[in-house]
């Protein structure tokens, strides 16, 4: 072949086209066609760790790959090699390393898990990423919330309560926030002194004259608003519903607004239209009983835990 | 003539039909067998036809084009797991025509979506993304609660998935199959015959997007949302077993 190359020039294919159009024909580089043998060399060994061939109603598992788990009655058990498998694998393997830090998490009371420091870093790393994947697109990461839709974390203002047992439950549990709306129960003067007196708990500017009427409809059984805020309209938070005299407000927006004239057309609009929303998803599906817990503590160490 | 590459490189409808049948072989290795092995798909409780909301709702889900930026296939790593809940079955897209599985993502999975959030939240988050998550890159989508739903021909769309297998119910017999299969809830939401019916009732008790004075293509699509992964139960599971389906 090289004396051809030599004495001839370079093979060709023998085709012509067109008349003059030939072809070269040069062997393959060595390194290209041994590499070429090496990937069917490959192949045949693939083939024979890892699950290959279809073979009727079931496929060549492979060999050697086998990977070991435990199963739900706490047996080892093997399978051959499969993405399920090893990740069952990791996973279990995972869990023994964090095995010591949830067993304590979970045996310890909650009050007793802030106050041990390696305890408490680890409910701050892992509870980190759990918010944030979980929690942050609507309590916001940081867990300042957002006015008119989901409630402050990080202050000491609890609808439903800032204890471990009670964040815990609202994890759990989930809540569903409701107001009926008074649109049909009241007319709109009654609505506006209703909201007059409402800005008056709270120290905001509002009509004194209005506010009275608004006061005595807050008590009256035509409102009724004291059956679910209370006397004291304080709020109850076994029900969920909010406290009106202090400066947080959640639905709303009443330190947004400009005047005095949209703060009471703020409230008025919660008043007249009522709430049906404050709905937060249930997690005992999607979160294990430890899981949970360690957002407990973490939420409750956001600022204000009670 | 002899059987030699001057034979392909010479007759460009052989050479058509040779290229045709080297091709086809990779396919026929790759995608025939997994319609022979019988554990493909998962035989698993809990996965059924979408209710016509919902169908109607994965149509827009489509027609927006959310799969070119959101995937709904968690796959089998731990990263994957953590982030978005258990892996995706190929059982939980068995009634999908096409699959939602997509192969990007700029967004998030979407594959066990439903339930994470509230109703109020989806409406919020697709008139304007940014206003609850304010990194989000994606496009606001404000028409969706503002257009009513189009579901004059839900009925016709059912009736198109039903010829490619999906059970609905288009007769009194497919209808007690279905009770059998799903049981009567499910089955009732199944019927052809009902479609419109059925969508107006579901979207009025869901009240998904917030506003019960029309069907709106918001409350569609997060009828679909809301679905999306929670049709297995999967404490009822016991992992091996899914361990052994491959």
């Amino acid at each position: 072949m090289a004396e051809n190359v030599q004495n001839q020039g370079p093979q060709t294919t023998g085709h012509v086209w067109d008349d003059t159009l030939q072809e070269y024909n040069n062997p393959l580089p060595a390194w290209w066609i041994y590499g070429f043998y090496a990937t069917i060399v490959f192949a045949v060994v693939y083939w024979l760790i890892y699950p290959s061939w279809p073979i009727g109603k079931g496929f060549l598992p492979g060999v050697f790959g086998n990977i070991t788990y435990t199963n739900a009655e706490g047996q080892n058990e093997s399978w051959h090699w499969n993405t399920r498998a090893k990740l069952l694998r990791e996973t279990q393997e995972a869990a023994v390393m964090q095995k010591p830090y949830f067993d304590k998490l979970a045996s310890l009371p909650f009050d007793k898990i802030s106050k041990d420091p390696e305890l408490s870093s680890f409910v701050t790393s892992a509870g980190k990423p759990l918010f944030a994947d979980n929690c942050a697109a609507c309590h916001q990461s940081g867990g300042g919330g957002k006015i008119g839709s989901y409630p402050n974390l990080a202050d000491d203002n609890w609808i439903y309560g800032g204890s471990y047992e009670k964040i815990q439950e609202t994890i759990t549990k989930g809540r569903h926030g409701y107001m009926p709306p008074f649109a049909e129960a009241l007319d709109a003067g009654q609505i506006k002194a209703l909201a007059s007196y409402v800005l008056s708990l709270s120290g905001n500017h509002a009509d004194a004259a209005l506010a009275a009427q608004g006061k005595d409809l807050f008590h009256s059984n035509t409102a009724a608003c004291f059956y679910c805020h209370g006397d004291d309209a304080k709020g109850r938070q076994d029900i969920g519903s909010a406290n009106l005299t202090d400066k947080v407000w959640l639905w709303a927006n009443v330190p947004g607004a400009a005047d005095d004239a949209g703060k009471l057309a703020e409230v008025e609009k919660v008043i007249t239209g009522g709430l049906s929303k404050g709905v937060m998803p249930t997690w005992e599906g999607r979160l294990n009983q430890e899981q949970i817990k360690l957002l407990t503590v973490y939420v409750h160490e956001l600022g204000g835990g009670k | 003539m002899k059987l030699n590459s001057e034979l392909l490189e010479t007759n460009a409808g052989v050479l058509l039909v040779a290229t045709m049948l080297a091709i086809s072989v990779g396919g026929l290795v790759e995608i025939a067998p997994l319609f022979l092995i019988k554990n493909t798909v998962e035989d698993i409780p809990g996965v059924r036809p979408y209710t016509p909301l919902e169908s109607r709702g994965r149509d827009i889900y489509v027609r927006e084009g959310c799969y070119t930026c959101h995937s709904q296939m968690i796959r089998p790593f731990r990263d994957e797991q953590l982030r978005y809940g258990h892996y995706s079955l190929a059982a939980e897209s068995k009634y999908d025509h096409p699959f939602q599985w997509g192969s990007k993502r700029t967004g998030p999975d979407l594959a066990r979506v439903g339930g994470k959030y509230s109703n109020e939240w989806h409406v919020q988050h697709l008139i304007q993304p940014t206003s609850v998550v304010p990194e989000s890159v994606m496009p606001n989508y404000p028409w969706l609660s503002a257009t009513p739903l189009d579901y004059s021909d839900v009925a016709d769309r059912l009736r198109a998935l039903r010829t490619v297998g999906v059970p609905y119910s288009a007769s009194e017999a497919e209808y007690q199959a279905n009770v059998k299969q799903f049981g009567p809830e499910v089955a009732e939401t199944l019927r052809i015959d009902k479609a419109q019916e059925n969508l107006v009732a579901q979207a009025q008790a869901g009240n998904f997007d917030g506003d019960r004075a029309f069907v709106s293509e918001a409350d569609a699509l997060i009828a679909y949302l809301q679905v999306l992964g929670t049709m297995v139960d999967f404490s009822k599971l016991k992992p091996e077993d899914l361990v052994k389906y491959r």
